[in-house]
């Protein structure tokens, strides 16, 4: 019985469900459903408890400067007075959900413009580099890099976010040997330096993706972003076994023979999504350990979401800012400084699981990297659900080929319209014809990248690209081949059908509905996943 | 015979009004209309003859007149007691069988001379409507003389008949009138070729003029809007390119055209990606339903200097015309047929092309089911809740009614 305090973090944890395993927590959107699984055959993949941060952020970020990895020199050296010196740095996709200040990017951008102004550097940009997503706003940015860096750079322009669509801003520096098309941003491309300042929250983040991706745009994009690569990535998750890794480094060694010089500066945090205090610790709790209050306070909490209109839900949720600790944060060669951040990252989320399983169930929070104060709409659930969750895997998918995964999550027929303009038409029209990837891609994508309303949107709003939803889409692909069915639990009935699943009211309708895929008496594996575990599956 | 009869009783009428509100198709139980057993009409002239109905369909316009709907417009321009019925296929006492043609003009008012749309052969078009030898009523069914389709009898003028080909059935037959109107609207359309063209409403009569527009214009896509799946499923076989849900339209045609679109500001500021109406737009849009709403919606996604066709009757609609006016937009109605004047400078009856219509697109499988006079009740709300039970067109079906075989 644990009395809440460990010498050290507990590692990622599978609980075979027996007659006394309580219910377990399942999030559900903007709220949560508790489920009893059935005992003797279902198990229950906990995350690891968060790593401890490191003590001194600020000391080990300048140390990670003056102490490249790889072939690289350290940063002070890289800079003098009369260069071009571009920061690019991730975007509102990351971390998820967004932390407390001062956000690590914060912390990096300031050590990294503190050496600048020291070596005299004044033609210093900073990008958001957000590829095809949406831009970001003044207080989105604010919170990323520090009022003092907006204020310093932003107002005169030198802040901004990235542009994919601006015709003068992006040049075509080659071509890998699969006949790749390198594009990417024409201020980054004749910098003598880009800087690049990632936060890895999950396996797939970083490395030539932060660049060959983020800076780049839909000439670039179609490349990796299709179907056929996610379908031949085992997962997109695992670096060695990723068809969507592969072309972001070739793309990356594109880059490097053009001459662009990057050093890489790569962060990882801990798991502290939720807090170990207050109203959301508990999720970070295993539910055999919940204390009287915490059931009290649960039971509270759960009452009190049942009862609030979506929208007031919805805020509530989006002001939460986790509290997360740096746990590494490492910088010079991308490729050097990926392999220690990966390690990192999986020393975090990494979880074994012996074995696959007939059925496996998740429950969806209220958040993915594209509905940051935004809405989760259905597109976004089947791409957080089939897509990022589905591949949090190294070796073999959790569940078998031909079983069926059981989604939680309310899916409303709802979309952001500032947001996500183009998922509503792809919604509306697409769907309605095909959910296959192949299909859609090959019919609609051209259409939506090229559409010049979702390009002025994206240019000028605060929209993500007409062609995103389409990547959503294909996110699923693996798991859409992989599944024998598909279920979600709670769901707007139409939204789900519309995507070509089944709904379902209750866990115990869904577990019914599955054992005609998998037959009676089918294992179940639910993932509990956030905080983010990654299943190291043998 | 054998009729229904709708009577002119205020305290009905308000019955059926509120009844129809509560179901569509109630007001034939609470309102004026009855079936009743009353003398045929007296043919008003010798080139009067009578008309057994085989078949006589349901039109919107009469569940709009069941249910006290009807635009007080039409009120000097029918007389009462009249028994509905328009859409009708008949036998002449020679066994000839004949589709009507109802729209009652100079001819058949024994007006000499014509007026110039009657004497043009536009009927619809005619500017003696409710004078000559006739009780007022712009067609037959509307007109106490005439007596009207929903019986097992009725007089027609014989320049109101057309003979039905051998090959062609009572179901096809029924819909040449309906299918008529179709066309006319069609034409009236002038789509430019290779246009856009958005048809709002999938009833029979969004269904009749997305074929019309599919055989006699050249649009390079048709957009049509269809809220049950039956109704989508026969628009995508009549040949729209698109069939989409009423409230996606904007969007729709938004993608087709290659637009943009403006999001209307609100208190929280503005709202790009919202679409509330279109820069550019459709060419034309041909408003099947006739609804404030569906007009707005045409407003909204008409390109400049476009053109929008009502053929669904409206009653009173509360509409923002300014679109209208910043737009240059023309808007016209299309209402019933006559003679129409091909691209190519011929002239054809509309009856003549509906016809061929009904054959080539094999219209006669939207009569989706009949009823016999005595459950009009039931037909009736069948009809007006037809797009939600799957149906399109309902009709009575008076073959083997006991009076008209007495007769």
């Amino acid at each position: 019985m644990s009395n809440g305090r460990h010498l050290a973090p507990r590692p990622g944890f599978v609980l075979d469900v027996d007659r006394n395993s309580p219910p377990i927590v399942f999030h559900h959107g903007e709220g949560f459903r508790l489920e009893k699984l059935p005992p003797g055959r279902s198990r229950v993949i906990y995350p690891a408890e968060p790593l401890e941060g490191l003590a001194d952020p600020d000391g080990a970020i300048r140390h990670a400067l003056d102490n490249p990895l790889g072939d690289s020199e350290p940063l002070r050296a890289l800079l003098h007075s009369d260069m071009k010196l571009t920061i690019a740095f991730d975007d509102i996709s990351l971390p998820l959900p967004p932390m407390r200040r001062p956000d690590i990017r914060q912390r990096v951008i300031e050590a990294v413009l503190d050496l600048a102004a020291e070596a005299g550097v004044d033609d210093v940009h900073l990008i958001a580099a957000l590829a095809v997503h949406r831009r970001m706003t003044e207080d989105e940015l604010r919170h990323a890099v520090g009022d003092r860096v907006y204020d310093a750079f932003a107002p005169d322009g030198r802040l901004y976010n990235h542009d994919a669509e601006d015709p003068d801003g992006m040049v075509v520096l080659g071509e890998t040997p699969h006949g790749e098309d390198v594009q990417f941003s024409r201020r980054a491309a004749e910098s003598d330096l880009v800087v690049y300042v990632n936060i890895n929250l999950v396996a797939m983040d970083g490395g030539h993706k932060s660049t060959a991706t983020g800076l780049s745009g839909y000439t670039s994009l179609r490349h990796h972003h299709n179907v056929h690569t996610m379908s031949n990535s085992r997962s997109f998750m695992d670096q060695k076994n990723s068809a969507l890794h592969a072309s972001n480094w070739r793309m990356g060694k594109v880059l490097k023979d053009a001459g662009v010089k990057i050093f890489q500066i790569e962060t990882t945090v801990n798991n502290d999504t939720f807090g170990r205090q207050g109203p959301m610790a508990l999720l970070q709790k295993r539910e055999w350990e919940w204390s009287t209050r915490d059931r009290m306070q649960f039971l509270a909490m759960k009452a009190g979401l049942d009862l609030m209109p979506t929208g007031a839900k919805r805020k509530a949720f989006s002001s939460w800012q986790a509290p997360y600790a740096l746990t590494s944060v490492q910088a010079g060669e991308i490729e050097a400084v990926h392999e220690v951040t990966t390690a990192n990252v999986y020393r975090q989320q990494l979880v074994a699981v012996e074995g696959q399983t007939d059925i496996l169930t998740m429950g969806l929070p209220y958040i993915c990297p594209y509905n940051v104060n935004s809405i989760m709409n259905p597109i976004l659930v089947m791409c957080l659900g089939l897509g990022y969750f589905f591949n949090l895997y190294r070796g073999r998918p959790l569940v078998r080929e031909g079983g069926v995964l059981i989604l939680s999550h309310p899916t409303p027929w709802e979309f952001h319209p500032v947001h996500h303009p183009s998922y509503i038409d792809f919604f509306e029209q697409v769907l309605a014809d095909t959910t296959d990837p192949a299909e859609i891609e090959r019919k609609y994508e051209k259409q939506f990248a090229e559409d010049e309303w979702y390009i002025h949107l994206y240019r000028n709003s605060y929209a993500y690209h007409g062609v995103h939803p389409f990547y959503m889409w294909y996110w699923g692909t693996h798991a859409l081949e992989h599944l024998g069915r598909v279920i979600i639990v709670g769901g707007d009935p139409a939204a789900v059908r519309r995507m070509g699943f089944q709904p379902a009211s209750s866990l115990q309708d869904a577990l019914e509905m599955a054992s005609d895929v998998v037959g009676p008496q089918p294992t179940i594996t639910h993932m509990k996943n956030p905080p983010i575990l990654m299943a190291d599956v043998t | 015979m054998k009729a229904l009869q709708f009577r002119r009783n205020l305290p009905r009428y308000a019955a059926a009004r509120i009844a129809g509100g509560f179901v569509p198709g109630g007001g034939a139980s609470a309102g004026p209309l009855s079936l009743i057993d009353m003398d045929p009409p007296t043919a008003p002239g010798p080139d009067w003859v009578r008309v057994r109905p085989r078949l006589s369909g349901i039109c919107g316009s009469d569940l709009a007149t069941v249910d006290g709907r009807s635009a007080r417009y039409f009120e000097p321009l029918v007389s009462f007691p009249f028994v509905p019925g328009h859409e009708v296929v008949g036998d002449l006492d020679d066994g000839t069988r004949v589709v009507l043609e109802p729209v009652l003009g100079c001819v058949s008012r024994n007006l000499h001379p014509t007026c110039t749309s009657c004497a043009d052969g536009r009927l619809g078009n005619c500017e003696h409507t409710s004078f000559g030898d006739l009780e007022p009523g712009i067609q037959t069914g509307s007109c106490h003389d005439t007596g009207g389709g929903w019986a097992t009898a009725f007089t027609a003028h014989r320049t109101q008949l057309h003979v039905v080909p051998d090959d062609m059935d009572d179901a096809a037959a029924v819909m040449v009138e309906p299918t008529a109107c179709g066309v006319h609207a069609a034409l009236a359309a002038h789509v430019p070729d290779d246009g856009v063209v958005v048809v709002l409403g999938a009833g029979t009569l969004g269904q009749v003029t997305l074929a019309a527009l599919r055989a006699h214009a050249g649009p390079r896509t048709i957009i049509t809007t269809a809220r049950y799946p039956e109704q989508r499923r026969m628009a995508g076989l009549l040949g729209a390119d698109l069939v989409i849900a009423p409230d996606e339209v904007r969007r729709a045609v938004r993608r087709t055209t290659g637009s943009r679109a403006i999001g209307a500001p609100t208190i929280d500021g503005p709202r790009e990606g919202v679409v509330d109406r279109l820069t550019g737009g459709a060419d034309v849009v041909v408003d099947c339903v006739g609804s404030s709403a569906s007009l707005t919606d045409a407003l909204a996604v008409v390109r400049p200097r476009g053109r929008i066709v009502l053929v669904g009757m409206p009653a009173e609609v509360t509409l923002e015309l300014t679109p209208l006016w910043h737009r240059e937009v023309e808007l016209v109605g299309a209402y019933t047929y006559g003679t129409e004047i091909l691209a190519d400078g011929t002239q054809r009856r509309t009856f003549d092309m509906a016809t061929d219509l009904v054959r080539d697109a094999d219209l006669g499988r939207l009569v989706t089911a009949t009823y016999p006079l005595s459950r009009y009740r039931e037909a009736l709300e069948h009809a007006a809740a037809a797009g939600r039970r799957g149906a399109v067109k309902i009709a009575f079906d008076l073959r083997y009614e006991k009076e008209r075989n007495d007769l």
